[in-house]
């Protein structure tokens, strides 16, 4: 699965994009977030209120209930401020 | 209808006679210039640098227009984002929206610009005297947004 960051999740994490392969238990976008979390203190940090953090899953806005498949492209943001 | 995500400026004037072109069935077209400005919070801001996501950035701009295009009966538009770093006075938005009349493009190119601001992955980093800052996302502009949810 590839993760992308963006804004200051990618400065909080320290990396703009990875490959991961999260355990089987890891099957929605809310699952994927808590495991994030448990990946170190910069993942932590970058997701304590993880409420305001926003995922696209394979390029389109998804929920936190959404599932996951092992090769999608899985991208965490903050709210947006383009325009 | 036509998207462009560029790190070049654009000339409102060319993009303007593309939009309306040769289409004699036009009778009002409307533009939108988003500019940056010095200031933002009561501080001085000497440039802005905007990311954004390529792929879907183009994916949700294209989704908006439609949209756009669903619930207005538009002629033709065109939407143009940049990215990269920026400075005060330079241009970072424009949308034109062209129809018979002029209410429909009013409305849409407002309706663009709100979802624009909502919906596309774009991040503004602002420098100021205290350091590079990144914009947080303002209630208003998710208000705004709202507004067209009934359609």
């Amino acid at each position: 699965m590839r993760l992308l960051y963006f804004a200051w999740l990618r400065s909080k994490i320290g990396v703009s994009e990875e490959e991961v392969d999260p355990p089987a238990s890891v099957a929605t976008v809310g699952d994927l977030v808590a495991w994030l979390k448990t990946r170190g203190p910069h993942y932590a940090d970058a997701l304590a209120h993880d409420s305001v953090v926003k995922v696209a899953v394979n390029q389109t806005y998804a929920k936190r209930d959404a599932p996951l498949a092992r090769g999608d492209e899985v991208a965490l943001f903050p709210p947006v401020t383009g325009g | 209808m036509a998207v462009r995500v560029q790190r070049e400026d654009f000339d409102v004037g060319v993009e303007y006679r593309a939009v309306v072109g040769d289409d004699p069935g036009i009778g009002a077209a409307v533009s939108f210039v988003g500019l940056v400005r010095d200031v933002a919070g009561g501080d001085r801001v000497s440039a802005m640098t905007l990311e954004h996501y390529p792929g879907m950035t183009e994916k949700q701009l294209a989704t908006i227009e439609a949209e756009a295009h669903r619930r207005w009966p538009l002629s033709r538009s065109v939407i143009i984002h940049r990215y990269g770093r920026l400075l005060p006075r330079d241009q970072i938005v424009l949308v034109i929206t062209a129809s018979q009349h002029r209410q429909a493009a009013f409305e849409a190119c407002s309706f663009l610009m709100d979802w624009l601001k909502t919906q596309a992955p774009f991040w503004k980093l602002e420098e100021t005297p205290d350091g590079a800052r990144w914009v947080e996302a303002k209630a208003g502009d998710t208000a705004a947004a709202a507004r067209w949810s009934t359609g």
